[in-house]
């Protein structure tokens, strides 16, 4: 959009001879001064474009289209307030399949073919991963909203980053006291045998047994498990916390083999909520989970106290109180991750405003300028709470919140501090190259 | 000539190759980048075809070969600091020594079962790379940084994420095993597999092993995915387990019976079609597939054997 320009209007209908000289003499100065030219390009109300790199299809299609929305929402109440720099945004989107080799290619398209200043919105850890090297190397800005902790480790580069929610590393560490303060001591974790659940094994034993707590068995079920009666024996008899981060489709048949395993008289159970993002917790067969803890990273239900900012940004989502579509209540949304999109939209226009953002050839500035950010206050542009932003990972750390399953409503039972997630970083992305 | 093969075809097939690299200078700087992942995806699709395609062998587990390239030289260079030329020797052998041990197994079925037995496999190998998760880091996979892909040229370096060098490498690839499948289908080893696709009980009775030629076809197209697999991650730098599901057994079967299953150049054209019409159809609707679905129906009712098996059949008997 930006080398649509309109026709000229350098000269006015009845022009004199002497003006139309003073006028071309203007003109070829102009020419000869390629800095004055940028600036003054940059000047113009053509929209910064961010390319959404959105999962339409495949397994993330559920938190796609809530990604969509909030990216929306975002979009609007940021046009609405006059955009960044003056410019409008506009959001171009294509779908990656939630597939990381089509992800590439998205990220070339977006790069190369529709020229956008920066790709943005991925949530899947296996598509950042396998889009990350053409990022890199096309030299675009890609901001991320995965959770995962594939940015932080370092294993990325320069061009990747998540300021806009925090990582699966820093969310077990912050529920881990409150677990073995308040639920119990003696924890079994059962998790998805891939890299999503070994990065629970791996973050969140460590971080328990720092507090006291010890985990007994770690059970991990095969991904192509259906079924799971046959390793609920393996769950130690005094266990007090079972830990469960089972996803995908075979979660509700976890839970309710779970329940009928225990019927009702089990340990507690502590999980995450994103094995049950887009499903109705009242969805026949999670009568089980009444009673258990949530890690949620923003309440899906409208909770009593909640900040203005968080109210306004439900509405501008649309959500309703139990966290529906405001027009369909049956279409529950993914509240716990979706909100990074909307933090994040407003961290790359806050980005681009401290990097007096022209065009593409201030990518890099735009980077530089997001690796200054350290504090960002809980409000309108930060609705789910106050972050702290380690530029030398990449990555954004925040509030968590822990809910309880109550009459069929997730009620927060507690909320972390930003302090609470900390550790020490493993990389410095800033030592990188561009 | 020799092979059998005439002027004319080896014209045709250098002509090919001339476009492409002319290709290489003229395309835009996205069909560029599309077109290094099409030479690569159609090496897998020709690997594949000369199972299909001339031995008449449906396999449904070719991404075990792909993944088996794709790990045997990913995770060398990304665990033991192996150069780029080594790891993808070591793709390469990857990809014919599982080949090797699954042909061995496999060939005992026919038709269905193997078929079966493939996927089967395929699915055990897909299991085994998120099975070792902790050095595979499993469905996310792993990102090879530009330093690690670098190839050591006497005190210059040849950068794979430079996306001129990438696409000429992925051209020469291209170019040498297009070549040699050429060579290999008209030589008298190639002959011996259509005869075994034609009637393999008459082939026996002539005498020929037919076990040990589908092995060896089974093997050369092992190592050709093997090395597209390789090439693959050296060249675009992530390595995930998402290349060993079955969606990756199944779109090489797509790619050669749209672009028409024992031609040479039929893999090539089938990636590339479906390449575009993915890339296109998405830019219209999320129900793309839909979209390809049509695209496919379409194909299949004109060219029932694939666009140039087609061809061939009504208008260029000569084409191979």
């Amino acid at each position: 959009m930006t080398d649509v320009r309109k026709p000229s209007r350098l000269f006015p209908s009845s022009v004199s001879r002497r003006g139309a000289l003073k006028g071309l003499g203007a003109a070829a100065a102009l020419g000869a001064a390629p800095g004055f030219v940028r600036y003054a390009q940059a000047q113009s109300s053509a929209p910064v474009r961010i390319g959404f790199q959105a999962h339409r299809t495949g397994i993330g299609a559920a938190y796609g289209r809530w990604y969509e929305r909030t990216t929306a929402a975002a979009v609007k109440a940021i046009n609405d307030a006059g955009g960044i720099n003056g410019r409008p945004v506009e959001i171009v989107t294509e779908d990656d399949g939630t597939d990381p080799a089509r992800g590439a290619e998205v990220v070339e398209k977006f790069a190369s073919q529709h020229r956008v200043d920066l790709v943005y919105g991925t949530l899947f850890s296996h598509v950042v991963t396998g889009s990350a090297p053409a990022a890199g190397e096309l030299k675009i800005p890609y901001y991320v909203v995965s959770e995962g902790y594939h940015v932080a480790s370092g294993k990325l580069n320069r061009w990747v980053i998540q300021p806009g929610i925090t990582d699966v590393r820093a969310q077990c560490r912050s529920v881990a006291p409150w677990i073995a303060q308040n639920v119990g001591k003696k924890i079994t974790m059962i998790f998805p045998d891939y890299a999503f659940g070994h990065d629970h094994r791996d973050f969140f034993g460590p971080a328990a047994e720092e507090q006291g707590a010890q985990v007994i068995a770690r059970i991990a079920i095969p991904p192509t498990e259906t079924s799971f009666t046959r390793y609920f024996p393996q769950i130690p008899s005094d266990t007090d916390v079972i830990y469960h981060v089972m996803v995908g489709p075979a979660v509700l048949t976890f839970v309710k083999e779970l329940g009928e395993f225990y019927g009702g008289r089990g340990p507690k159970l502590f999980g995450f909520i994103d094995s049950l993002e887009a499903v109705d917790i009242n969805s026949p067969g999670l009568e089980f989970l009444e009673g258990s803890h949530f890690w949620e990273g923003m309440p899906r239900y409208l909770q009593p106290d909640a900040s203005e900012a968080e109210r306004a940004y439900r509405a501008a989502v649309g959500l309703d109180d139990n966290g529906a579509a405001v027009n369909d209540p049956r279409d529950v949304s993914t509240n716990a991750h979706m909100f990074g999109c909307w933090e994040t939209l407003h961290i790359i226009k806050r980005s681009m405003e401290a990097a007096g953002y022209r065009g593409i050839e201030d990518r890099q500035k735009l980077i530089e300028a997001t690796e200054a950010m350290t504090d960002m206050e809980e409000g309108i542009e930060h609705p789910q709470g106050p972050k702290r932003f380690d530029g030398r990972i990449h990555q954004v750390f925040g509030t968590q919140n822990i809910s309880v399953v109550e009459n069929g409503r997730l009620n927060v039972v507690h909320k972390t501090s930003i302090e609470d997630g900390l550790y020490e970083p493993e990389a410095d992305y800033t030592a990188q190259a561009f | 000539m020799s092979g059998g093969v005439s002027a004319r075809v080896w014209a045709l097939h250098l002509a090919v190759i001339a476009a492409l690299l002319a290709a290489g200078f003229l395309l835009p700087e996205y069909h560029r980048g599309v077109f290094a992942r099409i030479l690569v995806l159609a090496v897998f699709a020709m690997g594949y075809n000369l199972l299909i395609g001339y031995a008449g062998l449906l396999s449904l587990g070719h991404a075990m070969f792909f993944a088996a390239g794709l790990y045997g030289a990913g995770l060398p260079v990304y665990h033991l600091g192996w150069g780029v030329l080594p790891a993808f020797a070591a793709g390469i052998a990857a990809g014919g020594a599982l080949a090797l041990v699954i042909g061995a197994l496999a060939l005992r079925t026919v038709g269905v079962a193997f078929m079966i037995v493939t996927m089967m496999f395929s699915q055990v190998v897909y299991l085994t790379t998120l099975y070792f998760t902790t050095w595979t880091r499993g469905e996310e996979g792993l990102v090879l940084s530009p330093a690690m892909r670098r190839i050591d040229l006497g005190g210059a370096a040849l950068s794979l994420s430079d996306p001129v060098a990438r696409y000429m490498i992925a051209l020469f690839l291209f170019s040498v095993v297009l070549l040699l499948s050429l060579r290999l289908v008209r030589s008298p080893f190639g002959r011996t597999l259509v005869g075994i696709r034609e009637n393999e009980e008459r082939m026996r009775m002539l005498g020929y092993d037919t076990f040990r030629a589908k092995l060896a076809a089974v093997v050369v197209s092992g190592l050709a995915c093997g090395a597209a697999g390789a090439a693959w991650g050296l060249m675009f730098g992530y390595v995930g387990s998402g290349f060993a599901s079955i969606q990756y057994s199944i779109l090489p079967l797509l790619w050669v019976l749209v672009g028409g299953a024992a031609t040479t150049l039929g893999p090539l054209l089938g990636t590339a079609f479906m390449f575009y019409v993915v890339d296109y159809a998405s830019g219209l609707t999320s129900a793309y597939l839909l979209l390809v679905g049509a695209a496919l129906i379409l194909t299949v009712l004109f060219f029932p054997r694939g666009v140039l098996g087609t061809m061939r059949e009504r208008w260029l008997k000569w084409l191979p």
